[in-house]
């Protein structure tokens, strides 16, 4: 809490009328077209499936706490880290900022009363339900023990699991994505208020421009690719079958060609955050917006042309692996400008430590691990010896657990005053957000050591050589583990009990905070009008940042 | 079901609304190219490897039955392309009778569809343990509605191929899982369309389409197109791979 706020913090009563109180009964929920409501429906639902995720990843944890292994089955052990793969990636990564977030925040910071297609919204929920449906019946009819990237022709001929329905299922889920992402580009295209230039929007809402992009052009080749291959597994069809003649390699090609792109799903959203939270915590303006703004872009097209990087030792031609080495180091310029341009944000800002801010702390500092860790990857050399290994698992946990999820966590914390009406607790959230930092440091570093020395991913026995390790990131994910149930408690005691916000509690500059909190369904009660730059605390002095009561006060601003 | 040109609440004008249903069917047709784009690549690579077998398996294909749902596609076209117009001038009549000639015209592709699976299923042209791409040159009394002299060209054909992939079953099987993976898949979004042409005929029926207000029939007429470009991509891929003998 900045000094001023805490200062003059008059007390505020909830609206009289808000989207959560405007009608009632489970109908009004299940039915609704309010993208504030779908929201609230995805945040169930993927905290659902993140519950579900965590608890296959802690029995993986627990299993691997000694060399011989303590808990499972070898079989029952790939089962389950393929399903955690699933349920974390497909159910919760892929929707968790976009469809939650993204889906309350894009028309109330663009100054719109929704989404332009408010029907699709609420079936693109009902879509995710049925596909998770589906692997969901696959989780419990014995799992499946591919991986969670279905390689054929273990997932199409070999495996005796029940890899029909989880593919059924993520090709269903996927479509759910498709359109959230059409969604999205159409509101941001039409949808915005009076005033609201391209380069007036929020970094949100460009960080997601494109991760739409990417959505809309990446899952359909996914879709197609999981189609084929449960064609194969269910009548014979023969592309990616080499007793046939079909090419198992081709599927890889497919599959990385949505799945790499997908982990830029994941983490450009969180980067869209992270822009928000930055300016805000710091009192100033983002340096350098454009380039930020095009970084995303950037970020998503580069994305598209790195896919190979996953099978450097497939055998495919070095010439192509050489491109795709030099397009993956491409990739880190725009995702390094982003890194720059925060930091150099917090030069001469007032920074106020609150707990979104730890948030986005603790995202740029593991992003810029994970992200650098990438180009040891993407080096053809290095990977050869670190492929497979733990260095992988730590470097993708980084980007996505160290990055998404802190990203997540710090928008979930920094909107749920909007979201609910009411302010979490403030010192607990603090507690909680460095109990996350400790615990996922203590589980992944390790892994990067242990990786580095050569322990293969995916093996449920090791060397005892290595147990010290998987000591320390057993303990770490316990640690973790408290981390993400804390949050989960106290927001949701929050929602009900915590203190009443007020329609800007930060205070900060986006459209989103000039309504009532909680909004009304209508969003506006008038459309907004949009005079000013994006983050230009400056000019609006109705935030009363810039004019303290005692001069002498004054929160210290740079130069900016 | 709203009234004629009635505004969603989420617009402000009309034409902010027109623009936005455009706007989604266009980006919702480079998924769908995106999508066609993932099994085409499959096609085209395997072609490549295993030519003979794909012109092999090109040449079991019935070349007349293609030619004709190609053209009624086009004529689909044409008649879907008039109810647009139709909707755009006014002529309340003329767009339920070009939505219905459509959907006529849909279903004759599936009927000649229909024809040319059961075909390849009599013929044992179905990827899976019983294909056998000699099935019917070994035994013409089970495959009598192929001529003598069809079954002659093709036992040639099928030595030849032979003598350049000795593995011609197992590729010419590759062809066939492209051939039911994209027609199937087009035919899976003919249906669709249909069923979208049927919402739009009930609405259409009732008068709801005026030149102000037509955007349903405007989009679900860009779907329509685009389905048939499909088509006219799949036809030559597939039927036209090696004909001139």
């Amino acid at each position: 809490m900045s000094p001023t706020t805490q200062a003059n913090k008059p007390a505020f009563q909830m609206p009289t009328k808000h989207y959560l109180n405007a009608t009632y009964g489970i109908r009004s929920w299940l039915l609704t077209t309010d993208h504030k409501r779908i929201a609230l429906l995805y945040l169930i639902s993927v905290t659902f499936f993140f519950f579900i995720g965590g608890f296959f990843a802690m029995m993986i944890r627990l299993h691997l706490l000694t060399p011989s292994g303590l808990l499972l089955s070898a079989d029952t052990y790939n089962r389950m880290f393929t399903m955690h793969g699933v349920a974390m990636i497909f159910f919760f990564l892929i929707p968790s900022i976009p469809a939650v977030l993204g889906n309350f925040l894009i028309p109330l910071m663009i100054g719109a009363k929704d989404l332009a297609f408010p029907k699709i919204n609420l079936l693109s929920w009902y879509i995710y339900v049925f596909g998770a449906a589906f692997t969901l019946y696959s989780m419990v009819s014995g799992g499946l023990d591919t991986g969670w990237t279905f390689y054929t022709p273990l997932s199409t001929v070999y495996s005796n699991s029940a890899v029909a329905p989880a593919v059924i299922g993520v090709f269903i889920v996927g479509f759910s994505s498709i359109l959230t992402g059409l969604n999205f580009l159409v509101t941001i295209h039409t949808m915005r208020a009076p005033g609201m230039t391209w380069f007036r929007l929020p970094l949100f809402v460009w960080a997601h421009y494109a991760t739409s992009v990417v959505m809309i052009l990446g899952t359909p080749v996914v879709a197609i690719t999981l189609a084929l291959a449960g064609m194969e597994r269910l009548f014979g069809l023969g592309f990616f079958n080499p007793a046939m003649g079909g090419d198992p390699i081709l599927f890889q090609h497919l599959f990385w060609f949505y799945s790499h792109p997908a982990v830029y799903i994941m983490i450009l959203p969180s980067m869209g955050v992270v822009s928000e939270l930055i300016p805000t915590f710091a009192r100033k303006r983002l340096f350098g917006y454009h380039f930020v703004a095009a970084a995303s872009l950037a970020i998503a097209i580069i994305g598209f042309l790195v896919w190979a990087h996953h099978m450097f030792v497939t055998g495919q031609s070095t010439y192509a692996a050489l491109a795709f080495s030099f397009l993956t180091f491409l990739v880190a310029i725009p995702s390094a400008v982003k890194v720059f341009n925060w930091t150099a944000t917090l030069y001469g800002g007032s920074i106020s430590l609150d707990t979104p801010m730890l948030y986005a702390f603790g995202f740029i500092g593991l992003f810029l691990i994970g992200g650098l860790t990438g180009l040891f990857l993407g080096s053809l050399g290095t990977d050869i010896h670190i492929h497979d290994t733990y260095f992988v698992v730590a470097h993708f946990h980084y980007i996505m657990v160290g990055g998404a999820i802190m990203g997540y966590l710090g928008g979930l914390h920094f909107w749920w005053p909007k979201i609910s009406g009411r302010m979490y607790p403030e010192w607990l959230a603090r507690v909680a957000a460095v109990i996350l930092f400790v615990g996922f440091n203590l589980t992944f570093f390790p892994q990067f050591l242990m990786g580095y020395l050569g322990m293969p991913r995916r093996y449920h026995v090791y060397p005892p050589e290595f147990q010290v390790y998987n000591v320390m990131s057993t303990a770490g994910s316990s640690i973790l583990a408290i981390g993400y149930l804390m949050p989960l408690i106290y927001l949701t005691w929050a929602a009900f009990y915590g203190r009443v916000a007020g329609p800007n509690p930060w205070p900060t500059t986006g459209l989103e905070w000039i309504t009532p909190s909680p909004p009304p369904t209508e969003n506006f009660e008038i459309t907004p009008v949009v005079t000013w730059e994006p983050y230009d605390f400056h000019q609006r002095p109705e935030l009363g940042l810039d004019m303290p009561v005692n001069p002498s006060l004054a929160p210290a601003h740079g130069d900016d | 079901m709203h009234r004629t040109g009635e505004l969603y609440g989420q617009f402000k004008t009309l034409e902010q609304q027109k623009d936005s249903a455009s706007l989604g069917m266009w980006i919702f047709l480079v998924t769908e190219v995106m999508f066609f784009g993932g099994i085409m690549l499959a096609y085209t690579i395997n072609r490549h490897t295993y030519f003979h077998a794909f012109a092999m398996g090109s040449n079991t294909l019935d070349l007349k039955l293609g030619g004709l749902n190609t053209v009624v596609l086009l004529a689909s076209s044409f008649t879907m392309a008039m109810a647009v117009w139709s909707s755009q001038v006014g002529k309340k009549q003329l767009i339920s009778v070009f939505l219905a000639l459509t959907i006529i015209l849909g279903f004759v592709f599936f009927g000649v569809k229909y024809i040319e699976y059961a075909q390849k299923f009599h013929h044992h042209l179905v990827p899976g343990r019983n294909f056998d791409i000699t099935y019917c040159v070994n035994k013409p009394s089970n495959c009598e509605d192929v001529k003598p002299e069809e079954l002659a060209v093709e036992r040639e054909e099928i030595a030849e191929a032979q003598a350049a992939d000795p593995d011609l079953n197992s590729h010419a099987q590759l062809y066939y899982s492209a051939y039911f993976g994209m027609t199937g898949l087009h035919a899976l979004h003919m249906v669709i369309g249909a069923g979208l042409l049927f919402w739009l005929l009930r609405q259409s029926f009732a008068g709801r389409f005026t030149p102000q207000w037509n955007t349903p029939v405007d989009i679900v007429g860009l779907y329509w197109h685009f389905v048939d470009i499909v088509w006219i991509y799949l036809f030559p891929l597939l039927y036209l791979i090696d004909r001139h003998k």
